[in-house]
Protein backbone atom coordinates (compact mmCIF):
# COMPACT_ATOMS: atom_id res chain seq x y z
CA UNK A 1 0.00 0.00 0.00
CA UNK A 2 1.23 3.47 -0.83
CA UNK A 3 2.09 5.62 2.14
CA UNK A 4 -0.06 8.70 1.98
CA UNK A 5 2.00 10.85 4.30
CA UNK A 6 5.20 12.69 3.53
CA UNK A 7 8.54 12.11 5.06
CA UNK A 8 11.88 13.61 4.17
CA UNK A 9 12.81 10.20 2.87
CA UNK A 10 11.33 6.79 3.38
CA UNK A 11 13.90 4.10 3.94
CA UNK A 12 12.93 0.52 3.24
CA UNK A 13 14.44 -0.54 6.55
CA UNK A 14 12.77 0.90 9.62
CA UNK A 15 14.95 -0.77 12.24
CA UNK A 16 18.36 -2.35 11.83
CA UNK A 17 19.99 -4.15 14.75
CA UNK A 18 23.43 -5.61 14.09
CA UNK A 19 25.28 -7.89 16.50
CA UNK A 20 23.68 -6.31 19.54
CA UNK A 21 25.19 -7.30 22.87
CA UNK A 22 23.82 -5.95 26.13
CA UNK A 23 25.24 -7.04 29.47
CA UNK A 24 24.16 -6.11 32.97
CA UNK A 25 27.17 -6.85 35.10
CA UNK A 26 27.79 -10.54 34.61
CA UNK A 27 24.39 -11.22 32.99
CA UNK A 28 24.38 -11.11 29.21
CA UNK A 29 20.77 -10.32 28.37
CA UNK A 30 21.29 -9.95 24.62
CA UNK A 31 24.12 -11.87 23.03
CA UNK A 32 24.91 -10.98 19.42
CA UNK A 33 21.41 -10.40 18.13
CA UNK A 34 20.72 -9.03 14.64
CA UNK A 35 17.37 -8.18 13.17
CA UNK A 36 15.90 -6.09 10.38
CA UNK A 37 12.46 -4.55 10.35
CA UNK A 38 11.11 -3.61 6.92
CA UNK A 39 9.11 -0.42 6.69
CA UNK A 40 5.41 -1.26 6.80
CA UNK A 41 5.84 -4.73 8.27
CA UNK A 42 4.69 -6.21 11.55
CA UNK A 43 7.71 -7.87 13.10
CA UNK A 44 7.34 -10.09 16.14
CA UNK A 45 10.09 -10.89 18.61
CA UNK A 46 8.97 -14.15 20.10
CA UNK A 47 10.59 -15.78 23.08
CA UNK A 48 10.11 -17.04 26.61
CA UNK A 49 10.58 -14.91 29.72
CA UNK A 50 14.07 -13.51 30.14
CA UNK A 51 14.93 -14.18 26.49
CA UNK A 52 15.99 -10.55 26.06
CA UNK A 53 12.89 -9.13 24.35
CA UNK A 54 12.51 -6.06 26.57
CA UNK A 55 16.23 -5.36 26.48
CA UNK A 56 16.24 -5.48 22.67
CA UNK A 57 13.17 -3.28 22.31
CA UNK A 58 14.30 -0.75 24.92
CA UNK A 59 17.66 -0.48 23.19
CA UNK A 60 15.81 0.40 19.99
CA UNK A 61 13.79 2.95 21.96
CA UNK A 62 16.97 4.60 23.21
CA UNK A 63 16.48 3.71 26.88
CA UNK A 64 19.52 1.46 27.01
CA UNK A 65 22.91 1.79 25.37
CA UNK A 66 24.31 -1.26 23.59
CA UNK A 67 27.33 -2.87 25.23
CA UNK A 68 28.42 -3.53 21.65
CA UNK A 69 26.84 -3.73 18.22
CA UNK A 70 24.76 -1.12 16.48
CA UNK A 71 21.13 -0.07 16.39
CA UNK A 72 19.59 2.27 13.79
CA UNK A 73 15.97 3.35 13.97
CA UNK A 74 14.48 5.21 10.98
CA UNK A 75 18.07 5.70 9.91
CA UNK A 76 18.96 7.45 13.18
CA UNK A 77 20.72 6.61 16.43
CA UNK A 78 18.13 5.97 19.15
CA UNK A 79 20.24 7.61 21.88
CA UNK A 80 21.92 10.58 20.22
CA UNK A 81 19.03 11.38 17.85
CA UNK A 82 16.39 10.78 20.49
CA UNK A 83 14.75 14.21 20.21
CA UNK A 84 14.20 13.76 16.48
CA UNK A 85 12.87 10.23 16.88
CA UNK A 86 10.53 10.78 19.84
CA UNK A 87 7.62 12.30 17.89
CA UNK A 88 7.89 9.66 15.16
CA UNK A 89 8.06 6.57 17.35
CA UNK A 90 5.27 5.20 19.55
CA UNK A 91 6.29 3.28 22.65
CA UNK A 92 4.31 0.89 24.80
CA UNK A 93 6.26 -0.13 27.89
CA UNK A 94 5.81 -3.56 29.38
CA UNK A 95 4.43 -2.00 32.58
CA UNK A 96 3.57 1.31 34.17
CA UNK A 97 4.09 4.71 32.66
CA UNK A 98 1.18 6.68 34.13
CA UNK A 99 0.63 8.71 37.30
CA UNK A 100 -1.25 6.52 39.75
CA UNK A 101 -3.82 9.26 40.37
CA UNK A 102 -4.33 10.22 36.72
CA UNK A 103 -7.66 9.18 35.25
CA UNK A 104 -7.47 7.02 32.13
CA UNK A 105 -8.91 9.47 29.63
CA UNK A 106 -7.21 12.44 31.30
CA UNK A 107 -3.86 10.69 30.82
CA UNK A 108 -4.66 10.01 27.19
CA UNK A 109 -5.69 13.64 26.58
CA UNK A 110 -2.50 14.84 28.21
CA UNK A 111 -0.25 12.69 26.00
CA UNK A 112 -2.35 13.66 22.96
CA UNK A 113 -1.63 17.33 23.74
CA UNK A 114 2.11 16.67 23.37
CA UNK A 115 1.64 15.81 19.68
CA UNK A 116 0.95 17.89 16.60
CA UNK A 117 -1.79 15.79 14.98
CA UNK A 118 -3.04 13.31 17.59
CA UNK A 119 -5.79 10.78 16.97
CA UNK A 120 -9.24 11.67 18.19
CA UNK A 121 -9.16 10.75 21.88
CA UNK A 122 -12.88 9.95 21.93
CA UNK A 123 -12.66 7.66 18.92
CA UNK A 124 -9.66 5.80 20.32
CA UNK A 125 -11.32 5.42 23.73
CA UNK A 126 -14.37 3.99 22.00
CA UNK A 127 -12.30 1.70 19.81
CA UNK A 128 -10.39 0.22 22.77
CA UNK A 129 -13.41 0.03 25.07
CA UNK A 130 -11.88 2.42 27.61
CA UNK A 131 -15.05 4.49 27.98
CA UNK A 132 -16.40 2.71 31.03
CA UNK A 133 -13.18 3.26 32.99
CA UNK A 134 -12.41 6.70 31.56
CA UNK A 135 -12.68 8.47 34.91
CA UNK A 136 -10.98 5.75 36.93
CA UNK A 137 -7.55 6.60 38.40
CA UNK A 138 -4.76 4.56 36.82
CA UNK A 139 -3.96 2.66 40.03
CA UNK A 140 -7.55 1.36 40.20
CA UNK A 141 -7.67 0.13 36.60
CA UNK A 142 -7.58 -3.63 36.08
CA UNK A 143 -4.43 -5.08 34.52
CA UNK A 144 -6.20 -5.40 31.18
CA UNK A 145 -7.41 -1.81 31.28
CA UNK A 146 -3.93 -0.56 32.12
CA UNK A 147 -2.63 -2.60 29.22
CA UNK A 148 -5.17 -1.16 26.78
CA UNK A 149 -4.47 2.36 28.03
CA UNK A 150 -0.77 1.71 27.45
CA UNK A 151 -1.53 0.72 23.86
CA UNK A 152 -3.69 3.81 23.43
CA UNK A 153 -0.92 6.05 24.79
CA UNK A 154 1.54 4.56 22.32
CA UNK A 155 -0.58 5.24 19.24
CA UNK A 156 -2.30 8.52 20.17
CA UNK A 157 0.49 10.62 18.60
CA UNK A 158 0.10 8.91 15.19
CA UNK A 159 3.63 7.49 15.03
CA UNK A 160 5.09 5.95 11.89
CA UNK A 161 6.91 3.29 13.90
CA UNK A 162 5.44 1.52 16.91
CA UNK A 163 7.25 -0.57 19.56
CA UNK A 164 4.93 -2.74 21.65
CA UNK A 165 6.41 -4.76 24.51
CA UNK A 166 4.06 -7.68 25.17
CA UNK A 167 0.99 -5.65 24.22
CA UNK A 168 -1.61 -8.27 25.08
CA UNK A 169 -0.06 -9.90 28.15
CA UNK A 170 -2.79 -10.45 30.69
CA UNK A 171 -5.69 -9.55 28.40
CA UNK A 172 -8.80 -11.68 28.16
CA UNK A 173 -9.36 -13.32 24.75
CA UNK A 174 -11.89 -10.72 23.60
CA UNK A 175 -9.72 -7.75 24.51
CA UNK A 176 -6.75 -9.49 22.91
CA UNK A 177 -8.64 -9.84 19.65
CA UNK A 178 -9.58 -6.15 19.87
CA UNK A 179 -5.91 -5.24 20.20
CA UNK A 180 -4.95 -7.51 17.30
CA UNK A 181 -7.56 -5.81 15.15
CA UNK A 182 -6.21 -2.38 16.04
CA UNK A 183 -2.62 -3.43 15.38
CA UNK A 184 -3.72 -4.90 12.04
CA UNK A 185 -5.51 -1.67 11.12
CA UNK A 186 -2.50 0.42 12.13
CA UNK A 187 -0.35 -1.70 9.88
CA UNK A 188 -2.82 -1.40 7.02
CA UNK A 189 -2.70 2.37 7.50
CA UNK A 190 1.07 2.33 7.01
CA UNK A 191 2.47 2.08 10.53
CA UNK A 192 5.52 -0.14 10.99
CA UNK A 193 5.05 -2.34 14.07
CA UNK A 194 7.61 -4.15 16.21
CA UNK A 195 6.13 -6.21 19.00
CA UNK A 196 7.44 -8.69 21.52
CA UNK A 197 5.35 -11.56 22.71
CA UNK A 198 5.48 -14.99 24.22
CA UNK A 199 2.16 -15.91 22.63
CA UNK A 200 2.66 -18.06 19.54
CA UNK A 201 -0.80 -17.31 18.31
CA UNK A 202 -0.10 -13.59 18.42
CA UNK A 203 3.00 -13.92 16.29
CA UNK A 204 1.24 -16.30 13.86
CA UNK A 205 -1.78 -14.06 13.51
CA UNK A 206 -0.12 -10.66 13.25
CA UNK A 207 3.44 -10.84 12.10
CA UNK A 208 4.83 -10.84 8.61
CA UNK A 209 8.25 -11.62 10.07
CA UNK A 210 8.99 -13.51 13.27
CA UNK A 211 12.28 -13.61 15.16
CA UNK A 212 12.34 -16.44 17.64
CA UNK A 213 14.83 -15.57 20.35
CA UNK A 214 16.12 -17.46 23.34
CA UNK A 215 18.86 -16.56 25.81
CA UNK A 216 19.58 -13.33 23.95
CA UNK A 217 20.14 -14.92 20.54
CA UNK A 218 18.04 -15.35 17.43
CA UNK A 219 17.18 -19.02 17.17
CA UNK A 220 15.46 -18.69 13.83
CA UNK A 221 13.62 -16.11 11.77
CA UNK A 222 11.20 -15.95 8.88
CA UNK A 223 7.55 -15.55 8.03
CA UNK A 224 5.22 -17.66 10.21
CA UNK A 225 4.51 -19.84 7.17
CA UNK A 226 8.18 -20.40 6.38
CA UNK A 227 8.96 -21.20 9.99
CA UNK A 228 6.22 -23.75 10.21
CA UNK A 229 7.19 -25.30 6.92
CA UNK A 230 10.83 -25.42 7.93
CA UNK A 231 9.83 -26.83 11.28
CA UNK A 232 9.17 -30.12 9.43
CA UNK A 233 5.52 -30.28 8.68
CA UNK A 234 3.43 -32.54 10.81
CA UNK A 235 1.55 -35.73 10.33
CA UNK A 236 -1.54 -37.32 8.74
CA UNK A 237 -3.28 -40.29 10.21
CA UNK A 238 -6.06 -42.42 8.70
CA UNK A 239 -7.84 -45.73 9.07
CA UNK A 240 -7.98 -48.38 6.33
CA UNK A 241 -7.98 -52.14 6.05
CA UNK A 242 -5.03 -53.84 7.72
CA UNK A 243 -1.93 -54.76 5.86
CA UNK A 244 -1.65 -51.97 3.25
CA UNK A 245 1.70 -51.88 1.50
CA UNK A 246 3.34 -49.06 3.47
CA UNK A 247 6.60 -49.38 1.56
CA UNK A 248 4.78 -48.77 -1.73
CA UNK A 249 2.88 -45.80 -0.25
CA UNK A 250 6.09 -44.29 1.08
CA UNK A 251 7.63 -44.63 -2.36
CA UNK A 252 4.72 -42.73 -3.91
CA UNK A 253 4.92 -39.87 -1.38
CA UNK A 254 7.56 -37.11 -1.33
CA UNK A 255 10.91 -38.48 -0.23
CA UNK A 256 10.93 -37.05 3.31
CA UNK A 257 7.68 -38.77 4.28
CA UNK A 258 7.61 -41.87 6.44
CA UNK A 259 4.66 -44.24 6.67
CA UNK A 260 3.91 -46.62 9.49
CA UNK A 261 1.05 -48.82 10.61
CA UNK A 262 0.58 -48.26 14.30
CA UNK A 263 -2.27 -50.28 15.74
CA UNK A 264 -3.34 -52.60 12.89
CA UNK A 265 -5.48 -50.62 10.41
CA UNK A 266 -4.33 -47.20 11.71
CA UNK A 267 -1.71 -45.51 9.53
CA UNK A 268 0.50 -42.48 10.14
CA UNK A 269 2.25 -40.45 7.46
CA UNK A 270 4.79 -38.12 9.01
CA UNK A 271 7.01 -35.51 7.42
CA UNK A 272 6.25 -32.62 5.11
CA UNK A 273 2.48 -32.18 5.15
CA UNK A 274 1.49 -30.21 2.06
CA UNK A 275 -1.50 -30.17 -0.30
CA UNK A 276 0.67 -32.22 -2.64
CA UNK A 277 1.30 -34.88 0.02
CA UNK A 278 -2.39 -35.05 0.76
CA UNK A 279 -3.43 -35.42 -2.89
CA UNK A 280 -0.78 -38.07 -3.47
CA UNK A 281 -2.10 -40.03 -0.50
CA UNK A 282 -5.72 -39.87 -1.64
CA UNK A 283 -4.79 -40.76 -5.23
CA UNK A 284 -2.76 -43.74 -4.03
CA UNK A 285 -5.76 -44.90 -1.98
CA UNK A 286 -8.23 -44.29 -4.84
CA UNK A 287 -6.15 -46.40 -7.21
CA UNK A 288 -6.53 -49.27 -4.72
CA UNK A 289 -10.21 -48.65 -3.99
CA UNK A 290 -9.28 -47.90 -0.37
CA UNK A 291 -11.22 -45.32 1.63
CA UNK A 292 -8.90 -43.41 4.05
CA UNK A 293 -11.28 -43.12 6.98
CA UNK A 294 -10.97 -40.76 9.94
CA UNK A 295 -8.32 -38.84 8.07
CA UNK A 296 -6.79 -36.21 10.26
CA UNK A 297 -4.05 -33.76 9.50
CA UNK A 298 -1.88 -32.20 12.12
CA UNK A 299 0.36 -29.30 11.18
CA UNK A 300 3.04 -28.09 13.46
CA UNK A 301 2.54 -24.70 15.05
CA UNK A 302 5.24 -22.18 15.89
CA UNK A 303 4.97 -23.57 19.37
CA UNK A 304 6.23 -26.94 18.15
CA UNK A 305 8.94 -25.22 16.16
CA UNK A 306 10.08 -23.36 19.25
CA UNK A 307 10.06 -26.53 21.34
CA UNK A 308 12.01 -28.40 18.69
CA UNK A 309 14.64 -25.66 18.40
CA UNK A 310 15.20 -24.82 22.05
CA UNK A 311 13.91 -27.78 23.98
CA UNK A 312 11.90 -25.32 26.05
CA UNK A 313 8.24 -24.50 26.45
CA UNK A 314 7.44 -20.91 25.57
CA UNK A 315 5.58 -20.23 28.78
CA UNK B 1 -9.93 5.15 1.71
CA UNK B 2 -10.12 4.64 5.42
CA UNK B 3 -13.90 4.76 5.59
CA UNK B 4 -14.31 1.09 6.30
CA UNK B 5 -12.02 1.09 9.25
CA UNK B 6 -13.09 4.35 10.82
CA UNK B 7 -14.58 4.55 14.30
CA UNK B 8 -17.77 2.71 15.13
CA UNK B 9 -20.01 3.40 12.15
CA UNK B 10 -23.19 3.28 14.25
CA UNK B 11 -22.33 6.43 16.19
CA UNK B 12 -22.19 9.16 13.58
CA UNK B 13 -21.18 11.79 16.16
CA UNK B 14 -17.94 9.95 16.83
CA UNK B 15 -14.93 11.37 14.95
CA UNK B 16 -13.30 9.01 12.50
CA UNK B 17 -10.25 7.13 13.73
CA UNK B 18 -7.68 7.95 11.05
CA UNK B 19 -4.72 5.75 11.86
CA UNK B 20 -2.45 6.97 9.06
CA UNK B 21 0.85 8.16 10.49
CA UNK B 22 1.07 11.89 11.08
CA UNK B 23 3.93 12.27 13.54
CA UNK B 24 4.88 15.60 15.05
CA UNK B 25 5.44 17.44 18.31
CA UNK B 26 3.11 20.06 19.69
CA UNK B 27 4.68 23.53 20.08
CA UNK B 28 6.95 23.60 23.13
CA UNK B 29 4.87 26.22 24.94
CA UNK B 30 1.74 24.12 24.54
CA UNK B 31 3.54 21.06 25.91
CA UNK B 32 4.87 22.97 28.92
CA UNK B 33 1.42 24.35 29.74
CA UNK B 34 -0.22 20.94 29.26
CA UNK B 35 2.32 19.37 31.59
CA UNK B 36 1.96 22.09 34.20
CA UNK B 37 -1.84 21.73 34.13
CA UNK B 38 -1.61 17.97 34.53
CA UNK B 39 0.74 18.19 37.51
CA UNK B 40 -1.33 20.92 39.13
CA UNK B 41 -4.49 18.84 38.84
CA UNK B 42 -2.70 15.88 40.38
CA UNK B 43 -1.41 17.91 43.35
CA UNK B 44 -4.80 19.44 44.03
CA UNK B 45 -6.29 15.94 43.97
CA UNK B 46 -3.77 14.56 46.46
CA UNK B 47 -4.98 14.90 50.05
CA UNK B 48 -1.60 14.44 51.72
CA UNK B 49 0.09 16.96 49.45
CA UNK B 50 -2.65 19.52 50.08
CA UNK B 51 -2.37 18.96 53.82
CA UNK B 52 1.33 19.69 53.65
CA UNK B 53 1.07 22.55 51.17
CA UNK B 54 -1.96 24.39 52.46
CA UNK B 55 -3.64 23.07 55.59
CA UNK B 56 -0.59 22.85 57.86
CA UNK B 57 0.71 26.34 57.00
CA UNK B 58 -2.74 27.88 57.51
CA UNK B 59 -3.20 26.07 60.83
CA UNK B 60 0.26 27.15 61.99
CA UNK B 61 -0.52 30.75 61.11
CA UNK B 62 -3.81 30.62 62.99
CA UNK B 63 -2.36 28.83 66.01
CA UNK B 64 0.75 31.02 66.10
CA UNK B 65 -1.31 34.19 65.98
CA UNK B 66 -3.78 33.08 68.63
CA UNK B 67 -1.45 31.30 71.04
CA UNK B 68 0.70 34.32 71.75
CA UNK B 69 3.70 33.83 73.99
CA UNK B 70 4.14 30.07 73.71
CA UNK B 71 7.02 30.54 71.27
CA UNK B 72 9.12 33.71 71.39
CA UNK B 73 9.04 35.34 67.96
CA UNK B 74 11.27 38.24 68.98
CA UNK B 75 10.58 41.90 68.43
CA UNK B 76 7.77 43.25 66.26
CA UNK B 77 4.08 42.44 66.01
CA UNK B 78 3.54 38.72 66.19
CA UNK B 79 1.42 38.42 63.07
CA UNK B 80 3.87 40.52 61.04
CA UNK B 81 6.69 38.14 61.98
CA UNK B 82 4.60 35.03 61.57
CA UNK B 83 2.98 35.55 58.16
CA UNK B 84 6.17 35.82 56.03
CA UNK B 85 7.62 32.82 57.90
CA UNK B 86 4.57 30.72 57.15
CA UNK B 87 4.84 31.81 53.51
CA UNK B 88 8.41 30.53 53.45
CA UNK B 89 7.21 27.28 55.01
CA UNK B 90 4.61 26.94 52.27
CA UNK B 91 7.27 27.40 49.59
CA UNK B 92 9.44 24.81 51.35
CA UNK B 93 6.57 22.31 51.42
CA UNK B 94 5.70 22.80 47.75
CA UNK B 95 9.08 23.26 46.11
CA UNK B 96 11.02 20.79 48.19
CA UNK B 97 8.85 18.21 49.93
CA UNK B 98 5.94 17.85 47.50
CA UNK B 99 8.13 18.07 44.43
CA UNK B 100 10.59 15.50 45.77
CA UNK B 101 7.89 13.00 46.72
CA UNK B 102 5.87 13.44 43.53
CA UNK B 103 8.94 13.14 41.31
CA UNK B 104 10.25 10.11 43.17
CA UNK B 105 6.96 8.33 42.52
CA UNK B 106 6.99 9.45 38.89
CA UNK B 107 10.30 7.70 38.65
CA UNK B 108 9.09 4.62 40.47
CA UNK B 109 5.95 4.21 38.33
CA UNK B 110 7.75 4.74 35.03
CA UNK B 111 6.06 8.08 34.32
CA UNK B 112 9.39 9.78 33.66
CA UNK B 113 10.43 6.84 31.52
CA UNK B 114 7.20 6.99 29.54
CA UNK B 115 7.50 10.76 29.07
CA UNK B 116 11.08 10.22 27.95
CA UNK B 117 9.66 8.53 24.85
CA UNK B 118 7.20 11.38 24.21
CA UNK B 119 7.97 14.62 22.38
CA UNK B 120 8.18 16.42 25.75
CA UNK B 121 11.87 17.25 26.17
CA UNK B 122 13.51 17.14 29.56
CA UNK B 123 13.81 20.92 29.54
CA UNK B 124 10.08 21.25 28.83
CA UNK B 125 9.28 18.73 31.52
CA UNK B 126 11.28 20.78 33.98
CA UNK B 127 9.67 24.02 32.83
CA UNK B 128 6.25 22.41 33.26
CA UNK B 129 7.13 21.36 36.78
CA UNK B 130 8.32 24.87 37.67
CA UNK B 131 5.19 26.42 36.17
CA UNK B 132 2.98 24.04 38.13
CA UNK B 133 4.93 24.86 41.31
CA UNK B 134 4.50 28.58 40.76
CA UNK B 135 0.76 28.06 40.27
CA UNK B 136 0.54 26.08 43.51
CA UNK B 137 2.58 28.70 45.35
CA UNK B 138 0.35 31.47 44.06
CA UNK B 139 -2.57 29.64 45.57
CA UNK B 140 -0.73 29.00 48.84
CA UNK B 141 0.59 32.54 49.24
CA UNK B 142 -2.77 34.10 48.38
CA UNK B 143 -4.50 31.98 51.00
CA UNK B 144 -1.83 32.65 53.63
CA UNK B 145 -1.77 36.35 52.81
CA UNK B 146 -5.55 36.57 53.04
CA UNK B 147 -5.66 34.77 56.40
CA UNK B 148 -2.76 36.91 57.63
CA UNK B 149 -4.56 40.12 56.72
CA UNK B 150 -7.71 38.82 58.39
CA UNK B 151 -5.63 38.26 61.52
CA UNK B 152 -4.20 41.77 61.34
CA UNK B 153 -1.06 41.36 59.22
CA UNK B 154 0.14 44.77 58.04
CA UNK B 155 3.02 44.35 55.55
CA UNK B 156 5.28 47.32 54.94
CA UNK B 157 7.32 48.53 52.02
CA UNK B 158 4.71 48.81 49.27
CA UNK B 159 5.31 47.67 45.71
CA UNK B 160 9.07 47.38 46.10
CA UNK B 161 8.61 44.97 48.98
CA UNK B 162 6.09 42.92 47.02
CA UNK B 163 8.45 42.66 44.03
CA UNK B 164 11.37 41.71 46.26
CA UNK B 165 9.20 39.06 47.90
CA UNK B 166 8.30 37.62 44.49
CA UNK B 167 11.98 37.55 43.53
CA UNK B 168 12.85 35.73 46.76
CA UNK B 169 10.03 33.22 46.25
CA UNK B 170 11.15 32.49 42.67
CA UNK B 171 14.79 32.07 43.76
CA UNK B 172 13.70 29.96 46.70
CA UNK B 173 11.61 27.79 44.42
CA UNK B 174 14.48 27.16 42.02
CA UNK B 175 16.83 26.43 44.86
CA UNK B 176 14.55 24.21 46.97
CA UNK B 177 13.19 22.59 43.82
CA UNK B 178 16.63 21.60 42.58
CA UNK B 179 17.39 20.07 45.99
CA UNK B 180 14.05 18.23 45.94
CA UNK B 181 14.88 16.82 42.52
CA UNK B 182 18.34 15.84 43.74
CA UNK B 183 16.71 13.66 46.39
CA UNK B 184 14.01 12.31 44.07
CA UNK B 185 16.46 11.45 41.32
CA UNK B 186 18.83 9.41 43.45
CA UNK B 187 16.89 7.79 46.33
CA UNK B 188 14.14 5.19 46.14
CA UNK B 189 10.56 6.47 46.37
CA UNK B 190 10.04 5.30 49.97
CA UNK B 191 13.32 6.80 51.10
CA UNK B 192 12.40 10.09 49.44
CA UNK B 193 8.98 10.06 51.09
CA UNK B 194 10.54 9.62 54.51
CA UNK B 195 13.54 11.86 53.88
CA UNK B 196 11.65 14.80 52.38
CA UNK B 197 9.16 14.83 55.25
CA UNK B 198 11.95 14.57 57.80
CA UNK B 199 13.84 17.50 56.28
CA UNK B 200 10.63 19.51 56.28
CA UNK B 201 10.03 18.87 59.98
CA UNK B 202 13.67 19.53 60.93
CA UNK B 203 13.72 22.83 59.07
CA UNK B 204 10.35 23.80 60.51
CA UNK B 205 11.63 23.27 64.04
CA UNK B 206 15.26 24.37 63.75
CA UNK B 207 15.64 26.10 60.39
CA UNK B 208 14.60 29.69 61.18
CA UNK B 209 11.58 29.27 58.96
CA UNK B 210 8.61 30.24 61.10
CA UNK B 211 10.61 31.31 64.16
CA UNK B 212 13.12 34.08 63.27
CA UNK B 213 16.83 33.29 63.42
CA UNK B 214 17.27 35.87 66.18
CA UNK B 215 15.23 33.68 68.52
CA UNK B 216 17.72 30.78 68.17
CA UNK B 217 21.13 30.46 69.83
CA UNK B 218 23.62 32.41 67.68
CA UNK B 219 25.44 29.48 66.04
CA UNK B 220 22.22 27.67 65.15
CA UNK B 221 20.70 30.92 63.88
CA UNK B 222 23.55 31.66 61.50
CA UNK B 223 23.67 28.05 60.31
CA UNK B 224 19.92 28.22 59.63
CA UNK B 225 20.16 31.43 57.59
CA UNK B 226 22.85 29.91 55.42
CA UNK B 227 20.36 27.22 54.44
CA UNK B 228 17.88 27.97 51.64
CA UNK B 229 14.83 27.75 53.90
CA UNK B 230 16.24 30.13 56.50
CA UNK B 231 17.53 32.57 53.89
CA UNK B 232 14.13 32.63 52.20
CA UNK B 233 12.21 33.10 55.47
CA UNK B 234 14.53 35.78 56.86
CA UNK B 235 14.51 37.54 53.50
CA UNK B 236 10.71 37.54 53.35
CA UNK B 237 10.44 38.81 56.95
CA UNK B 238 12.86 41.61 56.13
CA UNK B 239 11.34 42.80 52.88
CA UNK B 240 7.75 42.54 54.08
CA UNK B 241 8.52 44.64 57.14
CA UNK B 242 9.93 47.32 54.87
CA UNK B 243 13.63 46.71 55.49
CA UNK B 244 14.43 46.18 51.83
CA UNK B 245 16.11 43.21 50.18
CA UNK B 246 19.37 42.09 51.77
CA UNK B 247 21.49 40.78 48.90
CA UNK B 248 23.08 38.19 51.14
CA UNK B 249 19.71 36.38 51.26
CA UNK B 250 19.46 36.31 47.48
CA UNK B 251 23.10 35.28 47.25
CA UNK B 252 22.59 32.31 49.60
CA UNK B 253 19.63 31.18 47.51
CA UNK B 254 21.56 31.56 44.26
CA UNK B 255 24.55 29.61 45.54
CA UNK B 256 22.31 26.76 46.68
CA UNK B 257 20.42 26.83 43.39
CA UNK B 258 23.68 26.45 41.47
CA UNK B 259 24.91 23.64 43.76
CA UNK B 260 21.52 21.88 43.64
CA UNK B 261 21.12 22.11 39.87
CA UNK B 262 24.67 21.01 39.15
CA UNK B 263 24.40 17.97 41.42
CA UNK B 264 20.95 17.08 40.13
CA UNK B 265 22.09 17.22 36.52
CA UNK B 266 24.98 14.91 37.32
CA UNK B 267 23.10 12.36 39.39
CA UNK B 268 19.44 12.30 38.35
CA UNK B 269 18.29 8.83 37.29
CA UNK B 270 15.19 8.79 35.11
CA UNK B 271 14.35 5.14 35.79
N1 LIG C 1 18.21 -3.59 34.22
C1 LIG C 1 18.62 -4.86 34.36
N2 LIG C 1 19.58 -5.18 35.26
C2 LIG C 1 20.01 -6.44 35.39
N3 LIG C 1 19.54 -7.49 34.69
C3 LIG C 1 18.57 -7.24 33.78
C4 LIG C 1 18.05 -5.92 33.58
N4 LIG C 1 17.09 -5.99 32.63
C5 LIG C 1 17.02 -7.28 32.25
N5 LIG C 1 17.91 -8.04 32.94
C6 LIG C 1 18.11 -9.48 32.77
O1 LIG C 1 18.34 -9.72 31.40
C7 LIG C 1 17.65 -10.88 30.97
C8 LIG C 1 16.69 -10.52 29.84
O2 LIG C 1 15.67 -9.69 30.34
P1 LIG C 1 14.55 -9.04 29.45
O3 LIG C 1 15.18 -8.31 28.33
O4 LIG C 1 13.67 -8.25 30.35
O5 LIG C 1 13.79 -10.32 28.90
P2 LIG C 1 12.29 -10.52 28.39
O6 LIG C 1 11.70 -9.19 28.10
O7 LIG C 1 12.43 -11.37 27.18
O8 LIG C 1 11.57 -11.25 29.48
C9 LIG C 1 16.96 -11.43 32.19
O9 LIG C 1 17.77 -12.46 32.71
C10 LIG C 1 16.87 -10.27 33.12
O10 LIG C 1 16.90 -10.70 34.46
MG1 LIG D 1 10.00 -8.31 28.83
Amino acid sequence: MALNYRLPFVTATAVEVVDLVKSYGSTTAVDGLSLTVETGSITAILGPNAAGKTTTIETCEGYRKPTSGSVRVLGLDPVTDHARLAPRVGVMLQTGGAWSAARAVEMLRYVASLHAHPLSVDALVERLGLGSCGRTPYRRLSGGEQQRLGLALSVIGRPELLFLDEPTAGLDPQARRGCWDLIGDLSAAGVTVVLSTHYMEEAERLASEVYIIDAGRVVTAGSPGDLMAAGAGGSMTFSAPRGLDTVDLAAALPPDCAVSEGPPGRYTVSGQVSPHTLSTLTRWCAEREVMPGQLSIEQHTLEDVFLALTGKELR
Amino acid sequence: MNDMRGADATTPAMPRLDLTPAPGSAPAVKMVVAHALMETKLVLRNGEQLLLALVIPLLLLLAGAKAGGVVDLGAGRRIDVLTPGVMALAVLSAAFTSLAIATAYERRYGVLKRLGASPLSRASLLAGKVLSLLALETLQLSAIGALGVALGWDPDGGLAAALSAVLLVVLGTLCLGSLGLLMAGTLRAEATLAGANLVYVLLLVAGAVVVPAASYPDSLGSLATSLPSGALAEGLREVLSGEGLAWTRAAVLCVWAVIGSAMTMRTFKWE
